[in-house]
């Protein structure tokens, strides 16, 4: 039977060697890591298109899609290019067949359904191309609405995908406002671009910039000061994609038309 | 082939990713819970506001409600590309996603659920266990039939009044508790759409309000027809082969229409409710009609309208209502009724769910979805008719087991 001065002896105990325990914070490894490599790499990985200079040859897809193993013939890539018509009689045209993963080898615009429009020379106001990709956002909603934590985003910036981890429930592919995930044909998981994180993080350029014959597409560390993209982005006028959804995109753009979707 | 491809077809501007991801199986998701919590709270319309009409259905519906509750993660197994990663969920639960609560919210649910069923069938758990220990010459099922009895007492055989006094305290404030939860269980179904901001259609605050409004109309709906059927069944089948030890044809009633009646008017009540929610977003929609509007009244007042206004405000909402409403209510009426309001929440999911895939993030470009029906792979077929079927025939075959355990008939046992 415990008495009530020995049930009071005994909270005073508990409390008293509780108390100092509650001094020690609880370190999260994670945390601490991603701060001790944020302090020492001072980087954050951004991405530069110039659309001016993109032709549409689809080279990048090309070489994104050998590079990262994504099936060549399946309908899905980490990146693609997108074709802007707008006609004199002020409509609008947009295609990316196949991702334009063989470059844009007609007039005719995909439709879609097998259907084609051809659309006069005379009749166009202006057209050009848009390199699409991973914006790797600041604010990313995919990594948000992950259930697992398989997705996240590494102290540089660029949000990666754990396939050991992934359920494949699809709710990063929905909350991506840009499209640029998808289920990998062979893994079964969800599939993005990384900027080709195992070559950027070996000083190497990733697959599209090298690919690209005409300098449209660059990466760059946005923390250097002395990085050209860096330079470019913080000197001329650049824009990003739907910034309406505060996802803050980390892919800027020179030359973006109101047009583009 | 790529997740999708098969079920997806583009037309003008699509992104080369985009596909209907969400098919069938996430209509049948919302649609399940729906059911569930619906039922739950049906159930405690009796138990917490004591409207004695349902005494009936209420035990019925929460029994239901259990035999629902399995079936509700199945189609989230059955859409995830490694279901048996699902547990991930749990152990490594991300909250910021509306999806990690899952796990914790449907085991508050479950335990609550599960007590409250184990206080209502106590006494005749009691009863039960310990008339078969005072058998003799038990054979190996009766044998089986006490060890399950006597497990379920939990130890506690006391069902002197008092105890049960206390029983009926417990349940009540369970069902009391078991509501908010209920309708947390599927508010948050709705959150997990609304909170896409990516989307369009789904991006509105009222998401989980509509949800729950039109779950509580599915749930009641569903417990009706149910009750209906199950009633009209075991009058036909003891007519038949009537037993001595049986009840008397007296005891014996089909579905009686006063419970029907008093169920319906909550049904219509939650009815209204829900369609003024959903017509709200609509009409608020159509007002502000930000950038997305253009496309999305072209989904809903052209590609979609069929499915929209004909398919799930005229003949699941409308053409209730005028049945429920006209006087003279009988027992045939609402099983149409009830079972058009079913079909109704159905479209409702469908047109949520489908329909906010329907239009490419592009705002120029449309995505049509052609259900699997007849299989070919094991993927059209979890993700086609075949695997929403299977979902929808689960809670009845396992309610008829769950049903040999705890008797939803009226019988002097249960309170």
């Amino acid at each position: 039977m415990i008495t009530r001065r020995d049930f009071l002896k005994k909270t005073v105990t508990i409390a008293g060697v509780a108390m100092p325990l509650a001094a020690f914070e609880i370190i999260d490894p994670e945390k601490l890591f991603a701060q001790v490599a944020a302090e020492k790499t001072k980087v954050r990985w951004a991405f530069l298109v110039d659309t001016y200079k993109c032709v549409g040859c689809g080279f990048c897809v090309k070489a994104c899609k050998n590079e990262n193993e994504i099936p060549y013939d399946a309908n899905v890539t980490r990146t693609w290019v997108e074709r802007y018509v707008l006609t004199k009689d002020g409509r609008l045209f947009a295609d990316t067949p196949k991702g334009a993963r063989d470059g844009f080898t007609t007039t005719k615009i995909d439709l879609g359904l097998g259907k084609f429009q051809d659309i006069k020379k005379d009749n166009i106001e202006k057209a050009y191309f848009v390199p699409k990709l991973c914006n790797q956002c600041e604010n990313p909603p995919c990594v948000q609405v992950c259930p697992v934590g398989a997705t996240y985003q590494a102290p540089d910036g660029v949000v990666l995908v754990d396939r050991t981890w992934c359920i494949g429930c699809g709710y990063c592919i929905m909350a991506c406002p840009y499209g640029v995930r998808f289920f990998h044909p062979v893994h079964h998981t969800a599939e993005k671009c990384n900027f080709c994180y195992h070559r950027i993080t070996k000083g190497m350029k990733t697959a599209c910039v090298d690919a690209c014959p005409f300098g449209a597409r660059k990466i760059g560390n946005i923390k250097d000061p002395n990085d050209p993209v860096t330079k470019i982005v913080r000197t001329e006028r650049v824009g990003v994609l739907k910034s309406e959804f505060g996802t803050k995109p980390q892919v800027f753009y020179i030359g973006l038309d109101e047009e583009v979707r | 082939m790529v997740h999708g491809e098969v079920w997806t077809l583009k037309e003008l501007f699509v992104t080369p990713n985009e596909y209907i991801y969400w098919s069938v199986q996430i209509v049948m998701y919302p649609f399940m819970t729906g059911l569930v919590a619906g039922a739950f709270v049906l159930s405690s319309l009796y138990h917490v506001f004591g409207i004695k009409e349902l005494k009936d259905i209420a035990r019925f519906a929460l029994v239901f409600s259990f035999a629902l509750l399995f079936a509700a993660p199945m189609p989230i197994m059955l859409h995830l590309q490694f279901p048996f990663r699902g547990i991930n969920v749990m152990m490594t639960s991300h909250f910021t996603s509306a999806i990690a609560a899952f796990g914790i919210v449907f085991f508050t649910y479950g335990a609550i659920v599960a007590s409250e069923l184990w206080f209502l069938y106590r006494k005749h758990f009691v009863l039960k266990a310990v008339a078969l220990r005072d058998m003799q010459d038990k054979t190996m099922l009766q044998w089986l039939e006490y060890l399950l009895y006597t497990a379920l007492t939990l130890g506690a055989y006391d069902i002197s009044e008092q105890a049960l006094h206390r029983d009926e305290k417990a349940i009540k404030v369970l069902a009391g508790i078991g509501i908010p939860v209920a309708c947390f269980l599927h508010g948050y179904a709705g959150f997990i759409f609304g909170s896409v901001k990516a989307n369009a259609l789904w991006m509105t605050p009222l998401m989980p309000v509509i949800f729950i409004m039109s779950a509580v109309v599915s749930g009641i709906a569903l417990c009706m027809i149910t009750y209906i059927v199950v009633m009209e069944i075991r009058k036909i089948m003891i007519k038949r082969a009537r037993k001595p030890w049986q009840a008397s044809l007296e005891e014996v009633k089909g579905a009686e229409l006063h419970v029907v009646k008093m169920t319906a008017k909550y049904l219509v009540f939650f009815l209204i409710f829900a369609i003024s929610l959903e017509l709200l977003d609509l009409i608020f929609r159509g007002y502000t009609a930000v950038k997305s509007w253009d496309m999305l009244r072209t989904i809903i007042y052209e590609r979609d309208f069929y499915d929209i206004f004909i398919m799930q405000y005229g003949i699941g909402n409308l053409i209730p209502l005028i049945l429920f409403l006209s006087p003279g209510l009988t027992i045939r009426r609402a099983v149409l009724g009830v079972l058009l309001v079913l079909f109704g929440v159905f479209m409702m999911r469908w047109n949520v769910v489908i329909g906010g895939q329907a239009f490419s993030l592009t705002f120029a470009g449309f995505m049509h979805y052609h259900l699997p029906i007849i299989p070919h792979d094991w993927e059209t077929f979890k993700e086609g008719l075949g695997g929403a079927l299977s979902i929808f025939i689960m809670p009845f075959v396992l309610f008829y087991f769950i049903a040999k355990v705890f008797p939803v008939f009226s019988s002097k046992e249960a309170h």
